[in-house]
């Protein structure tokens, strides 16, 4: 509980749809309690240019609790703020100045165009997941689930793996654009467990190769990714996508296949 | 090419690469012994059988070209993946040296073509191609004699005067050059030996911390190393200096 | 109104097989010709696209969020029951069911509850094979652990993200149709009608939210599995998005609504900050093995700092009403206790709109006795996740907690077949009625959602395609008048939206319904507050088409129409919630009317006049929706009163 409340100056992106042109626009707001989150505060922000007329700042946002993946925001320079391992909902306003100037850029990617405002299509994850980012299991016909053992080390750095809420930070953090850290966990969640063997080079192939058709930029191990991200996703998953991809490349070179 | 693909092309340029400037050091760290060694390993070099020398020249080329166009590639690529940058641009926590990869890079190989002008061709100092010095039996270890007892010769090229001489205090720029382009190849390294590593998929949490490390101590040895003979050259202070020949001593090779 | 609950014949551990060896196939071959819409894509949704893509379906899924991976079910922390007994304490499916129906206090059906315990199982089993990284033991074994007082460790997690797990595997089962063309996914698409072409769905209409384009899709069945309707109360545990839109515009196309009242409110929840709050952050029940929950005796000590309170002016409120269950007493019971707490003036924390609404959570006994570190290590991370969100530190001040409201179990009413009164609409997950009576256990929503969505659906649905001769399939006309009607219809409301330009922002009408609904049909209700609420929100209703503000216009992204749209119908449904409320004149489950209680404020069931579900049929906004029943029998279990005394 905090009693002072913060004036600020926002300088928020505005564009109105994906073909017109944008720009920073600077707004005054007053009077907002340290304890709001920084989501709350944009809807403050809403509110006042509802009541004077103008239209409010679109961004995405659902669950608030930083699981849903669907805020985004870069503020300040940075993807979800300043907050380590935290999304831009869990963000509060109690780590800003009072008359601090924050600066709100939507996440900025070639694959990732502003749809409005601080809105931007997110798709191309949905793609590299369509081309291999799951395990071939008919439903209603699987084992007893307790029939195959997988040991708790397995088990965990697979859920490492899987803690990405796809939200796109490390592809706004990257200076490349790249999307590698989203693609890399994704695919080692499956290719760790012994149930996602059998795809497992076929699924390295497809995932990287709709990761490049989607125009994703090329890592250069800088691991900005890694620190933007509000799961800390680890660039060992990187590292494993690195190998299987190059594994999976011989052993097609080898058969013989295309 | 795929994403991947440029990643281990990079790697395995790179590795070549750093291969080779370790060997490079290690030869040119001769300069602190007598001049016999450096002037017969030089020579023993420009002597390989089988045109091992353009051989490796070859090879080393081939990476050099491989990691330059694939770096442009991805330099082209990642600023075509972000058309548009950010107003406010903040790294959380990459390294400056990861950053300037690409400018190190750039400046590395405008040095790497003056360095073999300088020595390699010295199309520079022309007349360094006149230092001739015949070996008084200190670097043997090279088997240099048996090769120059074949060709009747007793000089050899005087490779530790050029270099003495190329770093001396009148060309002080020079040696400025040469310190500050190491400083970019420390730089270059620090990032690029651990990252090699990730690109082919053999590092994780624990190794990255340990390859860091041993990265940095690499780039360090390699800039010190290398740095300290335009430094002694510079300072004039080589452990042989005063076996250094002024080129006003040049003579002639002569010739059986 | 026909609620016939199709319930097969047989005994209970029969039913499904009976069911799914008579229900009609489709031949594999005439399958591409059969076309369905689903609306959603969490567990339910997303899972019945994915199966019915599988079995060679064409469908066609649509959410609202910018991708299906962002349904709500994700926010689910605790985890999924399932009646496995792999911990060898004497789980059932049997015991799985019998606990479901007691739990939900007798007001759901055994056929389906049965059902749902029994393709438990297969749930985990599917989800295992998938790659759905649950915790395991050392020994490589599934782990699980015991939730919300039940008596045996049934419940199977992935960390605290359990949701988001379950819910990534039926994404990916969803994407990799998506990938081989037999499931079309829509995103950034709301449903705002259902299409009936002479009574049967054919249909929706939606509204693509980024160019604002009206659009019409045709289909042979479709399936609602769009969540609940919490957000109606505005402060809530769910996500901001949620909304009761598609389900009540299939209510006004004919559906039967039952039991709206059936709202569940969470305990343990952190209180409101101030008036700009936009939702409430749930915090894992297990808070309560180890902290005690106290509130002041004395109002005049509520401002103070809790160390300054001394023990014998603290009321361990719980533990002196509930002796035996203290500070684990279920849900409902928990919250009203606060609740009652707080309405006497012993609240604490900030002063939010002229109360203080939070009771304490201390943790102080339980450091003294089991140290810090035995604490940090139990419950670090939600220690962490309050230090983030209030400011304060847990292991020094006892954390505030308050109740909010979090699932509702009522919905769409379905037979046992999940189809809707509405002939070829389904509704399934957290939209539809039918598992949970009048309140529902932890862990069992993902299990409803993913047992409806995988394993029930896939076998109703293709039971009913199956009545629709082949060559009839897939043969709907977009330019019946039927879609015409209800696109101008659609249309025309969005169009009248937006030209109100009235001086309200739909934000803040939403918040005015919710503080109606929250202090009049929230953890209490009497009939004075239930008739009260009605006026009310008839008068805010009449405020809104009057007086809402919606800048920009309807043919782009217009993030205060899409609001302004789901406030229009929380408006609407939320006046059929009180008359469902005002109807059942007993205490029940999520349902507390203080009329019905014992001396010591305990619920009182009427299961002579109540056994039963209400269902309700839309007849026109702001006239009285009519009732009807469908009459619950209990074949199997004995109903009895719970007691945790």
């Amino acid at each position: 509980m905090s009693e002072k409340s913060l004036n600020l100056n926002l300088r928020v992106w505005r564009q109105k749809n994906a073909d017109a042109p944008g720009k920073f626009v600077t707004y005054k707001l007053d009077n907002i309690s340290p304890d709001s989150s920084f989501l709350e505060m944009l809807d403050l922000l809403n509110e006042q240019l509802i009541d004077s007329g103008e239209e409010p700042v679109a961004f995405d946002h659902d669950c608030r609790e930083g699981i849903c993946g669907s805020c985004s925001l870069t503020i300040n320079g940075i993807p979800h703020g300043k907050g380590r391992m935290m999304t831009t909902c869990q963000l509060h306003m109690r780590s800003f100045e009072n008359g601090e100037t924050i600066t709100i850029e939507p996440f900025r990617a070639q694959p990732f165009p502003v749809i409005r405002d601080l809105v931007v299509n997110r798709e191309p994850f949905d793609k590299i997941m369509q081309a291999g980012g799951f395990i071939d299991q008919r439903i209603g016909s699987a084992q007893d689930a307790n029939a195959l053992p997988i040991s708790k080390e397995t088990a965990d750095k697979a859920m490492d793996a899987a803690a990405c809420i796809g939200c796109g930070a490390c592809v706004a953090a990257c200076p490349n654009a790249s999307a590698m850290l989203f693609t890399g966990a994704k695919m080692s969640q499956l290719n760790l467990l012994p149930q996602g063997q059998p795809e497992r080079y076929k699924r390295a192939i497809n995932m990287v190769d709709a990761m490049d058709a989607n125009g994703f930029g090329n890592c250069t191990n800088i691991g900005e990714c890694e620190a933007a991200c509000p799961k800390g996703i680890s660039l060992d998953f990187i590292a494993m996508m690195n190998r299987d991809y190059a594994v999976a490349k011989v052993k097609r070179f080898f058969s013989g296949a295309a | 090419m795929t994403s991947l693909g440029k990643k281990y092309i990079m790697a395995v340029s790179g590795l070549i690469l750093v291969g080779f400037v370790i060997g490079h050091m290690a030869g040119n760290l001769q300069m602190f012994l007598h001049p016999d060694w450096i002037n017969a390993y030089a020579y023993k070099l420009q002597n390989l059988p089988y045109g091992l020398l353009w051989i490796v020249r070859l090879v080393l080329l081939a990476a050099v070209v491989a990691h330059i166009v694939t770096a442009m590639l991805l330099v082209i690529e990642n600023r075509r993946a972000r058309p548009q940058g950010y107003s406010v641009d903040k790294p959380i926590q990459a390294t400056f040296a990861s950053r300037t990869m690409r400018y190190s890079g750039v400046i590395l190989l405008a040095f790497i073509v003056f360095h073999i002008l300088h020595f390699t061709t010295q199309h520079v100092h022309p007349e360094f191609r006149d230092l001739y010095r015949p070996l008084e039996g200190v670097g043997t270890i090279h088997g240099a004699y048996d090769l120059l007892e074949a060709t009747g010769k007793n000089h050899v090229h005087d490779v530790y005067s050029m270099v003495a001489i190329g770093f001396s205090a009148q060309y002080w720029y020079i040696s400025l050059f040469y310190v500050i382009a190491m400083g970019l190849l420390f730089l270059h390294l620090s990032h690029g030996i651990s990252s090699m590593f990730q690109s082919v998929g053999l590092r994780n949490h624990t190794w990255r911390i340990r390859l860091d490390r041993a990265a940095l101590v690499i780039a360090i040895a390699l800039f010190v190393g290398f740095a300290s003979i335009p430094v002694a050259g510079l300072l004039g202070i080589l452990p042989y200096q005063d076996m250094v020949q002024g080129v006003h001593h040049m003579h002639p090779p002569t010739t059986p | 109104m026909n609620l016939d609950p199709k319930i097969p014949d047989g005994p209970l551990e029969k039913k499904w097989t009976t069911a799914k060896a008579n229900y009609k196939l489709v031949n594999p071959a005439n399958r591409r010709k059969y076309s369905v819409i689903v609306v959603g894509s969490g567990l339910a949704g997303g899972g019945a696209a994915a199966a019915l893509g599988e079995q060679g379906y064409n469908v066609k899924c649509f959410c609202f969020q910018d991708s299906p991976r962002r349904a709500h079910s994700i926010a689910a922390q605790g985890g999924i029951n399932a009646a496995k007994n792999y911990q060898n304490d004497g789980d059932s499916v049997y015991r799985l069911f019998y606990d479901t129906i007691k739990g939900g206090d007798y007001r759901s059906r055994e056929g389906n509850v049965y059902r749902l315990a029994e393709v438990s199982t297969s749930i985990i089993d599917q989800c295992v094979a998938q790659g759905v990284p649950f915790a395991r033991e050392y020994g490589g074994m599934l782990d699980n652990r015991s939730f919300g007082g039940a008596q045996v460790s049934r419940t199977f997690y992935a960390r605290g993200q359990t949701g988001q797990q379950l819910l990534l595997g039926v994404y990916q089962s969803l994407s990799r149709q998506i990938g081989l063309g037999q499931v079309k996914m829509y995103n950034r698409h709301e449903m705002l009608d259902v299409v009936l072409v002479n009574g049967v769905a054919k249909g929706i209409i939606t509204r693509n939210m980024v160019n604002g384009k009206i659009e019409r899709w045709a289909a042979d069945a479709v399936v609602i599995a769009s969540g609940g309707y919490s957000t109606v109360f505005f402060l809530s545990t769910n996500a901001a998005g949620t909304n009761v839109s598609a389900a009540w515009r299939a209510h006004k196309r004919g559906a039967g609504f039952a039991n709206p009242c059936f709202t569940q409110i969470h305990p343990t929840c952190i209180p409101q900050e101030g008036e700009h709050q936009s939702k409430l952050t749930l915090m894992s029940e297990s808070l309560r093995n180890d902290g005690r929950v106290w509130a002041p005796k004395k109002k005049e000590d509520c401002g103070k700092n809790p160390k300054d309170i001394p023990e014998e002016d603290r009321d361990y409120f719980l533990e002196r009403k509930y002796p035996s269950f203290g500070n684990l007493a279920p849900r409902d019971i928990s919250s009203r206790a606060a609740k009652e707490v707080c309405d006497e003036g012993r609240g604490v924390g900030p002063v939010v709109a002229g109360e203080r609404r939070g009771v304490y959570l201390d943790f102080r006994d339980a450091i003294q006795r089991l140290g810090r570190k035995t604490i940090e290590a139990r419950y670090g991370n939600l220690f962490d996740m309050y230090e983030n969100i209030t400011g304060e530190n847990a292991y020094e001040r006892p954390m505030r907690i308050y109740p909010a409201p979090h699932y509702t179990m009522g919905g769409l009413w379905v037979d046992y077949n999940l189809m809707t009164s509405i002939t070829g609409l389904f509704a399934a997950g957290e939209a539809n009625f039918s598992d949970h009576g009048a309140n529902r256990l932890g862990a069992s929503a993902l299990m409803q959602g993913l047992a409806d969505g995988f394993f029930v659906l896939p076998y109703t649905l293709g039971n009913y395609l199956g009545s629709i001769p082949p060559g009839e399939a897939g043969k709907i006309d977009i330019n019946d008048p039927a879609f015409a009607d209800a696109e101008n219809a659609v249309k025309e409301s969005v169009g009248k939206l937006v030209s109100i330009k009235g001086k309200t922002s739909p934000r803040s009408l939403h918040t005015a319904l919710g503080k109606i609904m929250w202090n009049k049909v929230g953890m209490a209700r009497s009939k004075e507050s239930l008739t009260s609420a009605i006026d009310e929100i008839r008068a805010l209703r009449e405020r809104f088409w009057n007086d809402v503000l919606i800048p920009g216009g309807g043919d782009e992204l217009n993030i205060e129409l899409e609001r302004a749209g789901r406030v229009a119908d929380h408006l609407e449904f939320a006046e059929l919630l009180c008359f469902d409320a005002l109807d059942r004149n007993e205490s029940c489950g999520g349902h507390f009317r203080v009329e019905h209680q014992t001396e010591d404020g305990e619920a009182v069931r009427h299961d002579d006049q109540y056994a039963n579900v209400s269902v309700w049929e839309f007849t026109g906004v702001g006239n009285k929706p009519k009732k009807h029943v469908e009459p619950l029998n209990f074949e199997n279990i004995k109903l009895a009163v719970r007691s945790y005394k």
